[in-house]
């Protein structure tokens, strides 16, 4: 988050904007609480804070991923792009109706049941980014453990049938786009899904589990068309089955998922 | 029944006929005459009788590959160091290539092999429902065009029709360069920037004039999302720039702006674009005319339609003689 110090403007209904008046409204905003003093550079005006969405890191070092990820890619895929994103969706929100929403509530929002508003293509850019690149660690892949793999087995049969469904999926996409482990609350049970472009499971009400980038950019750099070796190394080497099972977590808070399938001995 | 026969002198064996006929253009005149002088059978070798071929049985066989990988008019590295050599080969090598086999797979045996590729664009478009191998055509079509809209050496400045054209409908170049840049940083995802030659009435939502005037007959830019491209709008396309992310992404990084900016300034062909839009022009004229004909004809029928003719002269009271 980023704070800011602005001008209250007009249309919030508080605060005063122009340079002339005199007259202050302070009825809206104590500014001088003990907690927030600040200094003001127009002594007299009315002030609000406004905030704004900033990068944030992946939870590990650039280099981490080598070599199924290399640094140049991450540098780049983070640095620039998801930059470019963030600093596109602030500019909307300057004087956008959805400042102040959630990146989640904005995504839904803005999804708008399948016509888009501009907002839409970044705020799930922004999201998508966040949620990739805590979907990886360093030393990830291999199997999952516990509850997480009972009910990946549960709902595609065997961790082989899910990790060929999700490749499957992957390389179905024409275009840039995501692949998604999400699971689908009315049914109770984990799918993949491919999306077009900045889609998310996200806009159809369903929560996300795993999400790996499709975009040309992504893998470009290190696989050049060689898709499919991007999406096992991802699989067997990158994936953060920890994160996995943190979501999975989480998402039991919404979705009852019952026992797993716990074999008898 | 006479068995075929052979004419020895010439040795041409034509199996299907009982003797040389003069009518056959195959034969020479000296061997028809040949032929005409030995008529009778005794002297022709009979040859064993061959099962005539019935050429509507036997379908031949449907050729594994109906389009085939146009080659890129300069080497691969004739565009450096503006687009290098690695990405030129990737781009036509695995991208390019890559689409042609796919179509190939797909249409190889069906009604659409026949087809030409911009018909095929056009049918597979389904105004707006892409039967499975539009994308693949699409592809091939948008990636030829691409190619040779570029050359070694390119860039300068558009000359005749062209630069009246742009002036018309832009202002400037640099008001043209900019018009395309915008589109090719507004595309989201992946997908192509056109400048094409609008001749229908039609408008189309994505088309962008600064200057729109009352004539039909202008240049748009337009910007199409991954495989589409502006022939399915009746545009004629004139030039196209690739901005998925493979055409660029290794020289250029995230960089589209300065890829697009390279382009024109370094990249593009206005000599080709320019005999684009004089064949764009003339078949638009073209087609025009015929849309007029057709009009008038259609008038011309209403007309006589609507014109109604007694079967029977209507009857009237027949008039008195006149007693003088």
């Amino acid at each position: 988050m980023v704070l800011q110090l602005v001008m209250a403007p007009n249309w919030c209904g508080c605060g005063v904007a122009s340079a002339n008046s005199t007259k202050i409204s302070t009825n809206a905003f104590k500014m001088s609480s003990n907690r927030f003093n600040f200094s003001k550079p127009y002594p007299g005006r009315a002030y609000r804070v406004t905030a704004y969405y900033s990068l944030t890191t992946p939870p590990y070092e650039l280099d981490a991923l080598e070599p199924y990820m290399s640094k140049r890619t991450v540098e780049i895929h983070w640095g620039k792009h998801h930059n470019e994103h963030v600093e596109r969706l602030n500019k909307h929100l300057k004087t956008s109706a959805f400042y102040g929403h959630t990146l989640e509530e904005m995504v839904k929002a803005t999804y708008n049941n399948g016509s888009p508003l501009v907002e839409f293509n970044d705020s799930s850019s922004v999201w998508s980014h966040d949620f990739f690149w805590e979907s990886m660690q360093p030393n990830g892949g291999s199997m999952p453990k516990g509850g997480v793999l009972d009910q990946i087995e549960k709902d595609f049969g065997t961790f082989t049938n899910f990790k060929d469904e999700f490749t499957f999926a992957a390389l179905s996409i024409f275009g840039p786009g995501w692949v998604w482990l999400y699971l689908k609350k009315n049914e109770r049970k984990l799918a993949v899904a491919p999306t077009q472009n900045a889609i998310s499971p996200l806009v159809w009400g369903d929560i996300p589990i795993i999400g790996l980038d499709m975009w040309e950019h992504a893998y470009y750099l290190d696989y050049k068309d060689d898709r499919s070796a991007y999406v096992n190394n991802f699989l067997d080497h990158l994936v953060s089955w920890h994160s996995v099972m943190v979501r999975m977590m989480r998402a039991e808070a919404f979705v009852n998922l019952g026992k797993p399938k716990i074999p008898v001995a | 029944m006479q068995p075929a026969t052979a004419c020895a002198s010439s040795g041409l064996t034509i199996p299907w006929l009982r003797r040389c006929s003069s009518l056959r253009v195959k034969c020479s005149t000296s061997q028809r005459a040949h032929c005409a002088s030995t008529s009778t059978a005794d002297t022709a070798e009979p040859i064993e009788p061959i099962e005539p071929i019935d050429p509507i049985e036997t379908d031949p066989e449907p050729d594994p590959e109906p389009f085939k990988l146009k080659p890129l008019p300069y080497p691969f590295n004739a565009l450096e160091p503006h687009m290098s050599k690695e990405t030129v080969e990737y781009h036509w090598e695995r991208h390019h290539r890559g689409h042609v086999d796919s179509l190939n797979a797909i249409i190889q045996g069906t009604e659409f092999a026949e087809m030409e590729l911009e018909n095929m664009v056009l049918t597979s478009y389904n105004e707006g429902n892409p039967l499975p191998f539009f994308v693949h055509a699409s592809q091939v079509w948008n990636h030829d065009f691409f190619w040779e809209t570029m050359k070694p050496g390119g860039g300068g400045n558009p000359s005749g029709v062209l630069k009246y054209l742009i002036e018309r409908d832009f202002g400037s170049l640099d008001e043209l360069a900019k018009e395309i840049q915008n589109a090719a940083l507004t595309q989201f995802g992946s997908g192509w920037v056109w400048l094409a030659y609008k001749a229908h009435r039609l408008g189309v939502g994505n088309d962008i004039n600064p200057r729109p005037s009352k004539k039909d007959k202008r240049l748009v830019v337009v910007k199409t999302p991954n495989a589409v491209s502006p022939l399915v709008w009746d545009y004629y396309p004139l030039l196209a720039i690739d901005v998925w992310e493979h055409a660029y992404y290794m020289d250029y990084e995230n960089r589209r702006g300065d890829y697009v900016s390279v382009f024109l300034d370094k990249l593009i062909s206005w000599d080709v674009v320019s005999y684009r839009l004089k064949n764009a022009m003339f078949r638009a004229s073209k087609r025009e005319k015929m849309e007029k004909r057709e009009m008038l004809l259609d008038k011309m029928k209403e007309a006589t339609l609507r014109v109604k003719v007694r079967p029977t002269p209507k009857a009237r009271p027949k008039m008195k003689r006149r007693q003088y």
